[in-house]
C-alpha cells in the first residue's frame, strides 16, 4: 500500500491529467456514437449543441427550467427543476471541480491551445493580479443573467413586460462551447450570426465575437475563459461539500509560491492562505498542479473522503523536476 | 601599482587568517570523537583554500554575491560562476575596521575588510561582486566598493515581500540582473542553459534536503559544527563536487543510523540555532554549544538551511516563465530580517523545532545587526509562548567574550537537561 502511495506522489500528475481529458473528450462529446447517455445534468460543458454527444451540459437545461412562471414552482414542472439539481450538486458532490480539469472540453480545449502555443515557442502574457480580481467577478454576473433572463420570459416582474422567446438560453447563445465544440463534429453551421430578430442578432453576435475572444484569450492566456465561466461559480456554490478536496497545512508552507507560480488561473491564496485547509477558491479548476509543484511533505493534500489521493512530497517534486531538467543538463 | 602599505597589510592579514583558520579547523576535525570518513572532503577543502592557499579552480568568471538573493542559476545560465563572499574570519574582520564604521556588522566589517585587501581566500580572484540591497550595512558596501575600483552590481530587493507590487519589482529586478550578466560575461543565457542550472541546484538542494533529514533523527548523527562546514564549503565549492561529497556524507550518515550510531551524547539537548549567520572561521558560537554537550541539529540561518533549502518550480520552458521562477525562489520564502513583515520566519522556527525535536533555541546576534536584534522579542514571544527556551546572544567576532559565553551556554544546557528530568518525573 505504502509503495503505490510513494508511486502515485510521485507520479506527474499533467500527464494523467492530459490522458483524461482525452477520453473524456471523446466520451462526451462523441458518446452518442456507441450509444451513452450520461444524462443531462452535467456539471460540465457537454455541450448540447454536438449531434452525437454523450451527455448534456447542467446549464442548457437549468435555462430552460427557469424558464417558468413563479406560481407553477410548486407543480410537476417545479419537482423537475429540483431534482435537475439535485442531479447537478449529486455529481458535483463526486468530483468537486475536478470536473473543470479534467472533464470539461471547453477547459481541454484551452489547454490544447496553450500546448500549441508552447510547442511554437510563444511566450504567455502576464496581467496584474489585482486587475483579473475584478474581471473574475463577471462570472456570478453571468451565472444570476442566465437564470433571470429565463425567469423573465415567463414572468412579468414590476410591471415591465415579459421578455421575447428569443431570449431562450441566453448564455448558450454566448458561450463558446456552442460555437466551438461542435466544430470537432465537423458542424460549423453554429458559426453563424442569426438575424431572424433583433435579440437573436444581438445574441448570437455576442457569441460570435465571444468566440473570437475565447480563441486569443486563451491562446495567449491559460484557462482564459474559466475566470468568467458562470458553471464555475455555480460549482463554488456548492464545493465546500464536495468529497474529493484540495487540502492545504499552513504549519509546512514555506510560502515558497511554486504552487501559485505553476497555477493555470492565478490563485495567490494557495500560497499566501496558511489559515485555509480547504484550499479550493472559485477560479479552481482542481488541476492539481500546485501540489506537483510543492515540494513539502504533505503540505499540499487531495483527498477523496478524508483518504488520501495524492500529495506533495519532496520526492516527488525532485523528481518531476529532475525529469523536467533532466533532457536539458 | 597599489600602495605598498596595503601589500603589506594583506601579507599579515593573510598570515593571520592561515593562523585563525587553521586553530578552527584543528578545533573542528579534531576535538570531537568519532570523526565522519565523509567529513574528511570538507576539511581537506578548508585547509587546502584557507591554510595552504590554494585559489578555487577557474571555471569561468567569478561573480562575488554576498546574502543569499542573488539567483545562482542565473549565474551559472551566463556561463560564470557564484561565490558567496561573506566572511566569517577575525582577522579579515579588523583589517575591515580600518575604514568601517566601529558599530557595523562584523560580517560586513570582515568581508569589506578582505576586498580592500584583495585577500582571495577561498573565493578566488573576483570579476564583479553583486550587492544586493537587503540591510543597510550590505547595501552601503555597494558605493565603497565601487569606490575601491570594483566592478560592482547592485541587486534591487524590495522591503517588503508579501505583496504583488514587490513581486513584480522584485522580477523585474532580477530580469534585469540576467541582462547585466549577459552583458558581463558575454554569454547569452538561453532557457535551455537556464534549465541546466535551475536542474543542477535542485539537485545540490535536494542533497542538501537529504542530510536536514538525517538531521531529525534522534539521537543525533551529525554535529552542527559538521553541518555548518559542508553549508559553508557551498559558498565557494565547485556545486557537483559538493553535491557528490555531500552524497557521499548523507551515505555515510544513513549507514550510522542503521548501526544505531550517534554524534556526541545520544541524550545530548537539541539545539537549533537562528539569527546572525556563523561562517568558517567564525563558529564560535555552535562550538561552544557542542563542546559544552549539546547537539546543534538544526539551524535557522543564511549560511546554511535558509540558503539552501527552497527549490525553483517553473511552468513553463522559456526564460519568460523561468526567470520569474527563479527570482520567485529568492524573495517569497526568504526569512531574512531585512523583510517586513517576516511572520514567515517564526512560522518556520515553530516547524523546525517541532520537525526536529528541538530542546532549545540559540539565537544568535552579531553586534550591530540591529535587524537581528530587533527581532529578537518577537521571536522569544513567540517561542515561549510555544513553551520552548531561547538563549539569546550577543557577539561579534572576537574571542574575548568566550569566556563569559561558555558560561552562559553552559547554564542554558544545564537548565534544558534539568527541564527534562523535571519531565520524566
Amino acid at each position: 500500500m505504502g509503495r503505490i502511495r510513494q508511486a502515485v506522489n510521485n507520479s506527474d500528475i499533467n500527464r494523467f491529467r492530459s490522458c483524461v481529458q482525452i477520453a473524456a473528450f471523446g466520451l462526451l462529446l462523441y458518446g452518442g456514437y456507441l450509444a451513452v447517455d450520461l444524462g443531462s445534468h452535467l456539471p460540465t460543458f457537454a455541450c448540447p449543441f454536438v449531434e452525437n454527444r454523450g451527455a448534456s451540459c447542467y446549464l442548457f437545461g437549468l435555462q430552460h427550467q427557469m424558464n417558468i412562471p413563479v406560481e407553477r414552482f410548486l407543480s410537476g414542472r417545479g419537482l423537475g427543476v429540483l431534482t435537475g439539481l439535485v442531479t447537478f450538486i449529486a455529481l458535483l458532490v463526486l468530483f468537486n471541480k475536478a470536473w473543470c480539469g479534467f472533464l470539461c472540453p471547453v477547459g481541454a480545449v484551452q489547454d490544447w491551445m496553450t500546448r500549441v502555443r508552447r510547442r511554437i515557442g510563444l511566450r504567455y502574457s502576464a496581467y496584474s493580479e489585482e486587475g483579473f480580481r475584478g474581471l473574475k467577478k463577471v462570472k456570478y454576473v453571468l451565472l444570476a443573467l442566465l437564470i433571470l433572463i429565463p425567469l423573465g420570459m415567463s414572468n412579468s416582474f414590476a410591471g415591465l413586460p415579459r421578455l421575447s422567446h428569443d431570449f431562450s438560453t441566453p448564455f448558450c447563445m454566448i458561450c463558446p462551447g456552442r460555437t466551438v465544440l461542435p466544430l470537432f463534429s465537423g458542424d460549423v453551421s453554429q458559426l453563424v450570426v442569426d438575424f431572424s430578430s433583433k435579440t437573436k442578432t444581438v445574441l448570437t453576435g455576442l457569441g460570435m465575437a465571444v468566440t473570437g475572444v475565447f480563441f486569443a484569450g486563451s491562446f495567449v492566456k491559460k484557462r482564459f475563459f474559466c475566470l468568467f465561466c458562470p458553471m464555475s461559480a455555480l460549482h463554488y456554490i456548492f464545493s465546500k461539500a464536495a468529497l474529493l478536496r484540495l487540502r492545504k497545512d499552513g504549519g509546512r508552507c514555506t510560502r515558497c509560491g511554486n504552487c501559485y507560480r505553476v497555477c493555470d488561473v492565478g490563485i495567490r491564496e494557495i500560497a499566501d492562505d496558511l489559515v485555509s485547509t480547504d484550499i479550493v477558491k472559485d477560479d479552481c479548476m482542481m488541476c492539481f498542479k500546485c501540489v506537483a509543484a510543492c515540494p513539502e511533505e504533505g503540505c499540499l493534500r487531495v483527498t477523496f473522503i478524508g483518504l488520501p489521493v495524492y500529495e506533495s512530497t519532496e520526492e516527488g517534486f525532485f523528481r518531476r523536476m529532475e525529469r523536467r531538467v533532466g533532457d536539458g543538463a | 601599482m597599489e600602495p605598498e602599505g596595503i601589500q603589506r597589510r594583506r601579507m599579515a592579514v593573510s598570515r593571520r587568517l592561515v593562523t585563525e583558520a587553521g586553530e578552527v579547523l584543528k578545533k573542528i576535525e579534531e576535538g570531537f570523537p568519532d570523526r565522519l570518513e565523509a567529513m574528511g572532503y570538507f576539511y581537506d577543502l578548508f585547509r587546502r583554500h584557507y591554510t595552504e592557499g590554494v585559489p578555487p579552480r577557474d571555471g569561468g568568471k567569478r561573480i562575488g554575491v554576498m546574502c543569499i538573493q542573488v539567483p545562482a542559476e542565473l549565474i551559472y545560465a551566463a556561463g560564470a560562476v557564484p561565490v558567496r563572499i561573506c566572511s566569517g574570519a577575525r582577522s579579515l574582520e579588523q583589517a575591515g575596521a580600518d575604514f568601517m564604521p566601529s558599530r557595523s556588522c562584523p560580517l560586513v566589517k570582515a568581508t569589506m575588510g578582505m576586498l580592500r585587501l584583495g585577500v582571495d581566500l577561498p573565493q578566488g580572484r573576483l570579476d564583479t561582486v553583486v550587492v544586493p540591497t537587503t540591510c543597510d550595512h550590505k547595501k552601503k558596501t555597494a558605493g565603497i566598493l565601487t569606490g575601491m575600483g570594483y566592478d560592482v552590481y547592485t541587486l534591487e530587493v524590495p522591503p517588503v515581500k508579501d505583496t504583488e507590487e514587490a513581486r513584480y519589482y522584485w522580477q523585474n529586478s532580477v530580469r534585469r540582473f540576467a541582462l547585466a550578466l549577459q552583458e558581463r560575461t558575454g554569454r547569452r543565457i538561453t532557457g535551455k542553459r537556464l534549465k541546466a542550472a535551475i536542474g543542477r541546484m535542485n539537485r545540490a538542494r535536494l542533497e542538501h534536503r537529504r542530510l536536514l533529514n538525517l538531521r531529525r533523527s534522534s539521537p543525533p548523527l551529525i554535529y552542527g559544527k559538521d553541518a555548518f562546514l559542508v553549508a559553508n564549503a557551498c559558498f565557494f565549492d565547485e556545486i557537483e563536487r559538493w553535491t557528490g561529497a555531500l552524497s557521499a556524507l548523507n551515505d555515510e550518515l544513513e549507514g550510522r543510523k542503521a548501526r544505531g550510531l550517534s554524534a556526541g551524547d545520544r541524550n545530548a539537548p537539541r539545539i537549533l540555532l537562528t539569527g546572525s549567520p556563523p561562517v568558517f572561521p567564525n563558529l564560535k558560537l555552535p562550538l561552544l554549544v557542542e563542546e559544552t554537550g549539546g547537539v546543534v541539529v538544526a539551524d535557522e540561518v543564511c549560511s546554511s538551511s535558509r540558503f539552501l533549502y527552497d527549490a525553483v518550480a517553473y511552468d513553463e520552458e522559456d526564460l519568460h516563465d523561468m526567470v520569474p521562477a527563479v527570482a520567485d525562489r529568492y524573495l517569497k520564502p526568504c526569512t531574512c530580517p531585512c523583510l517586513v513583515p517576516n511572520d514567515d520566519r517564526k512560522r518556520r522556527l515553530l516547524e523546525m523545532v517541532k520537525d526536529f525535536a528541538v530542546d532549545g533555541v540559540v539565537y544568535q546576534a552579531y553586534t550591530g545587526c540591529q535587524l537581528y536584534e530587533m527581532e529578537q522579542k518577537a521571536v522569544a514571544d513567540e517561542l515561549t509562548e510555544a513553551g520552548v527556551p531561547m538563549l539569546y546572544v550577543e557577539t561579534d567576532y572576537s574571542p574575548e567574550d568566550r569566556g563569559q559565553l561558555s558560561t552562559r551556554v553552559e547554564a542554558f544546557m544545564e537548565s534544558i537537561k534539568a527541564r527534562r528530568r523535571r519531565w520524566r518525573i
